[in-house]
């Protein structure tokens, strides 16, 4: 199974819901195109929430990391919401906690944009 | 998809069994390799967290195996070997590439290196199992091999 991706706005929050999978090939392919694609719509304020990914690889880590980059190169912001604790573990062992924002809780999330 | 599944072999011990198989250079024997893995690994009693872990490994270190070794070159092969022990299971997974030398993978952890999209993929294999080598492949490409214990597991 890949990745379902859907977007829906929280104020001029766009929220990006991910289902499923991120993994080398159609997994962390979906999730370039669909942030870049936000992206350069002009969508500066973006929150994905992973609470619905089960698992990432190295592919989708390095998708993350160059997702995060093109919306910073826009002069937006990317940030993360609810990841599961094999995820956590990831960015932990990868210290990409280090240049995430990762929140618990949706509302949160949403406020820090501001 | 061309597989050819080995069987299982008598090995010197009756508490040891391994397994062979010759794989493609597809995307495809990654979930092959990660099947049979984890089928051995919940034979000798992985529980979820660590069968986790060792996908992951399996997955990471197949990528590097068919992308980086083989190149998808489909006259070359991924030779994968899983071996039960009551407590461990070692895998083995070869390709027939150029070879690589892993001290000069650039180290990802590195904070100029953190926006790097790729290069992490040993990192978490390191991280997943509890003994991990990347050896010369004899006659070429990159041997890697790796030990989960289930003494270990959580």
């Amino acid at each position: 199974m890949s990745v379902k991706m859907s977007s829906r706005q929280v104020g001029d929050v766009t929220v990006v819901d991910a289902n499923g999978r991120i993994t080398l090939g159609e997994g962390a392919s979906v999730f370039r195109d669909v942030i870049r694609d936000l992206a350069a719509k002009g969508n500066k304020k973006i929150l994905v929430n992973l609470a619905d990914v089960s698992y990432i690889d190295s592919s989708g880590i390095g998708e993350m990391v160059s997702s995060f980059t093109t919306v910073t190169n826009h002069g937006g912001q990317l940030k993360l919401l609810s990841l599961t604790k094999r995820v956590k573990d990831l960015l932990q062992i990868t210290k990409l906690y280090t240049v995430f924002e990762v929140f618990e809780d949706e509302a949160s999330a949403v406020r820090s944009f501001a | 998809m061309n597989i050819h599944l080995g069987r299982a072999v008598s090995l010197r011990s009756e508490t040891m069994a391994e397994r062979k198989l010759l794989l493609d250079s597809t995307l495809d024997s990654v979930e092959v390799a990660e099947t049979a893995v984890l089928g051995a690994a919940r034979e000798i009693g992985f529980h979820e967290d660590d069968l986790h872990q060792l996908g992951m490994a399996v997955r990471e270190s197949m990528v590097n195996a068919v992308v980086h070794g083989n190149r998808y070159n489909s006259r070359k092969k991924v030779h994968v070997s899983v071996t039960k022990e009551p407590d461990r299971l070692t895998i083995v997974i070869a390709d027939e590439g150029d070879g690589f030398d892993v001290n000069n993978v650039p180290d990802p952890l590195a904070e100029d290196n953190l926006l790097r999209q790729s290069g992490r993929g040993l990192l978490l294999i390191r991280a997943f199992v509890d003994e991990f080598q990347v050896l010369p492949g004899q006659p070429r490409g990159t041997e890697v091999r790796m030990v989960k214990y289930l003494a270990k597991a959580s």
